[in-house]
């Protein structure tokens, strides 16, 4: 067989029928995710027609998106911002009653960010296709598995056939060549990636990252980098497992054990591009160029260097996004005051992420007036910040440690910003009313996000950690 | 879903690029867990001024953009989330097809989907388009091309299976499910090779 992209090998051992001219492929999928927005008028749809769950057992389901992350009170009455949000997570609770899905629901110790909890759960594997009616389902790509977001109609057809119609998308590989500065993480990264190709860079393409910088990143960083694949217009990202997905994955609940073990990473060796293969469009990205990096507008794609001045704009539409943001052309991000922030969401709120902010703030408190609320990705996080102590950490510098969830990321739980406040977010979309309406979304990594909170405005992390080293 | 054939209607414009899923309907409302009813949020944060009256600076309060189908919307409409509720949303309002030189893929993929055309035309005749709203245009699906008032033809290109079910009514999950005996087939091969 000729030369093929790590996308190849996944697409093609997944074809249940080719795609002709007048017709896509039928694709299989080995595992969906469900949680409780995108789902309910699926499952309605397969009642009215009378149909099941294909395979039920290919199917994960959790709470995240509308629940609320302050806990319940001695009644066991948890706050929902509305009685639809109540309704709509009991109407998955029935659901899945209903069609015999597993839910990770309240009661359960797994319950968490349905892009945190299925990687964590060791259910995302190399070699698999993961789809689940959420975008950042390009989460997954960090463990060389084919994972994207569908809508809810196709929500409906996987639950009823284990299937998608899918036209082959194009390839996009980006090289990141070089090594990261030193105090430089995965979000600087990708926003700058994003920076460099646009929000709509990856339109109609599944990216590959590859290269030195890559292969050195951790499981959690490369989810980071995967997860925003979408904001580049994406449909999903890759990355090619290798040792260190290895390390991670061995062991969790889902994965194969013992000689089952053995024989499933020797099979997912293999999933690598071939020397020779070709994608349809390459990048190059400099890591060591790479400097702590915060978006300016309201899309993404606008994002530069905090020291860098922003860009004058070039549009109405980037004169309309810099008036909503308030950002003064030729003027750096850095400095501008801060009214909230939020470390959390799918693409930062692993443990990780959590010890990344909590070594900025240690023995330090939040400027005044600063509102600051860490939210862990999932259960399974939250429990191991608390055994090294990182919720004392956060809670003695002046933030809220709150129980797990999308919370501000989306802020339809009842946890959002006021109009006209300025949030530094450790989350992945500044579109315009994403945290409260009206409210101004700065993206940032973990350590920005800490080191803005301390100063009560934009701050380079990297001045922290010295000073923390030094003293 | 309904056969889609033809949309003939007057364009109504929002040139502003990357129109994201939360302008078209915010994630707040997305509690709900019914398809229909959304129109009256769509674009709400734009639309509506605080006091919920029609904020005048919104395109399509325009008296002239009132009662149009076709939507003519600057260069990666759609970007942002997967949430069907954003068709559904404009549908609801009375869109019946997006006219753009970029749209994002899912929204893409969601909007076809439901019988909401959503139709790529190249920069030039996007920036015509853009320069001209409330242009009555003929969209016809089977022929794929936009018929304009001076005899003018924009032809366009649907993604054939796509543009076969919204011809037919076809209803993907039926044409999925017809193909039972593949996936069982597909099933065992993967079972084997565990
Ligand atoms: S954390 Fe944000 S981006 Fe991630 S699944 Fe939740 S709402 Fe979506």
């Amino acid at each position: 067989m000729s030369a093929r992209t790590l996308f190849e090998k996944l697409w093609d051992a997944h074809v249940v029928a080719p795609e002709t001219a007048d017709t896509p492929a039928i694709l299989y999928i080995d595992l969906h995710l469900v949680h409780e927005v995108t789902s309910p008028q699926a499952f309605s749809e397969l009642r009215e027609r009378g149909l099941k769950l294909r395979r039920p057992d290919r199917a994960l389901a959790t709470l995240d998106h509308s629940t609320p992350t302050l806990p319940a009170n001695d009644k066991g009455e948890r706050p929902y911002a509305n009685e639809e949000a109540k309704a709509q997570v009991a109407q998955l609770e029935a659901n899945c009653r209903e069609f015999g899905v597993e839910l990770h629901g309240w009661d359960s110790s797994e319950r968490g960010i349905v892009h945190v909890i299925g990687p964590e759960l060791g259910a995302t594997q190399p070699g698999m296709t993961i789809v689940c009616g959420d975008s950042h389902t390009s989460t997954h790509g960090a463990f060389g598995a084919l994972a994207f977001g569908i809508g809810t109609t196709e929500v409906g057809h996987v639950m009823a056939t284990q299937c998608l119609l899918q036209r082959k998308p194009k390839t996009l590989a980006i090289h990141v060549d070089g090594q990261l500065p030193k105090g430089i993480g995965a979000k600087d990264l990708i926003l700058h990636i994003i920076g460099e190709i646009g929000v709509d860079g990856g339109t109609g393409h599944v990216i590959e990252y590859r290269g030195e910088a890559i292969e050195a990143l951790s499981m959690d960083e490369r989810m980071t980098v995967c997860n925003m694949s979408i904001e580049a217009g994406a449909r999903a990202g890759l990355i090619a497992p290798d040792d260190t997905t290895f390390a991670w994955l061995k062991g969790r609940p889902r994965v194969p054990q013992g000689a089952a073990w053995d024989a499933a990473v020797a099979k997912w060796r293999a999933l690598r591009t071939d020397a020779g293969a070709s994608y349809d469009r390459e990048v190059r990205i400099d890591a060591s160029k790479v400097k702590p990096t915060v978006t300016y507008g309201t899309h993404p794609g606008m994002a530069i260097a905090m020291d860098a001045p922003v860009p004058a704009a070039r549009s109405a539409q980037e004169t309309r996004a810099l008036d909503y943001m308030r950002a003064q052309p030729g003027k750096p991000m850095q400095g501008t005051p801060v009214d909230v922030v939020f470390i959390g969401s799918c693409t930062n709120s692993r443990l990780s992420d959590l010890r990344e902010a909590a070594a900025i703030l240690r023995g330090r408190r939040i400027a005044e007036g600063v509102r600051m609320l860490v939210v862990p990705g999932s259960e399974a996080v939250r429990r191991d910040a608390e055994r090294e102590g990182l919720h004392q950490v956060f809670t003695a510098a002046g933030a809220e440690w709150r129980v797990p969830g999308c919370s501000m990321c989306i802020a339809m739980n009842g946890d959002l910003a006021q109009p006209g406040q300025l949030v530094v977010s450790t989350s992945n979309r500044n579109f315009e009313g994403r945290q409260g309406k009206g409210a101004r979304t700065v993206l940032a990594s973990p350590a920005t996000a800490a080191a803005s909170a301390l100063a009560g405005s934009i701050a380079d992390p990297r001045e922290y950690v010295n000073e923390a080293a030094a003293a | 879903m309904k056969a889609v054939t033809r949309i003939h209607s007057r364009t109504a414009v929002l040139a502003d690029e990357n129109i994201d899923t939360d302008r078209i309907i915010p994630a707040r409302f997305l509690t709900t867990t019914e398809r229909a009813g959304l129109g009256k949020l769509c674009f709400n944060d734009w639309r509506y001024l605080p006091d919920g009256s029609d904020n005048p600076a919104f395109p399509l309060n325009q008296p002239q953009a009132k009662g149009c189908a076709i939507l003519v919307a600057g260069r990666n409409f759609g970007c942002g989330s997967s949430r069907e509720h954003a068709p559904w949303a404009l549908l609801d309002f009375g869109i019946q097809a997006v006219l753009c030189s970029e749209i994002a893929d899912i929204f893409r993929n969601n909007a076809l989907k439901n019988g909401l055309l959503a139709i790529v035309v190249s920069d030039a005749e996007h920036r015509w388009l853009l320069d001209h709203p409330g242009t009555e245009l003929s969209i016809d699906v089977e022929g794929q091309y936009i018929a304009l008032p001076d005899g003018g033809r924009i032809p366009f290109q649907l993604e054939p299976f796509a543009r076969h079910c919204l011809l037919n009514g076809v209803d993907q999950l039926g044409y999925l499910l017809q193909h039972d005996d593949a996936i069982a087939h597909y099933e065992q091969h993967l079972e084997q090779a565990a």
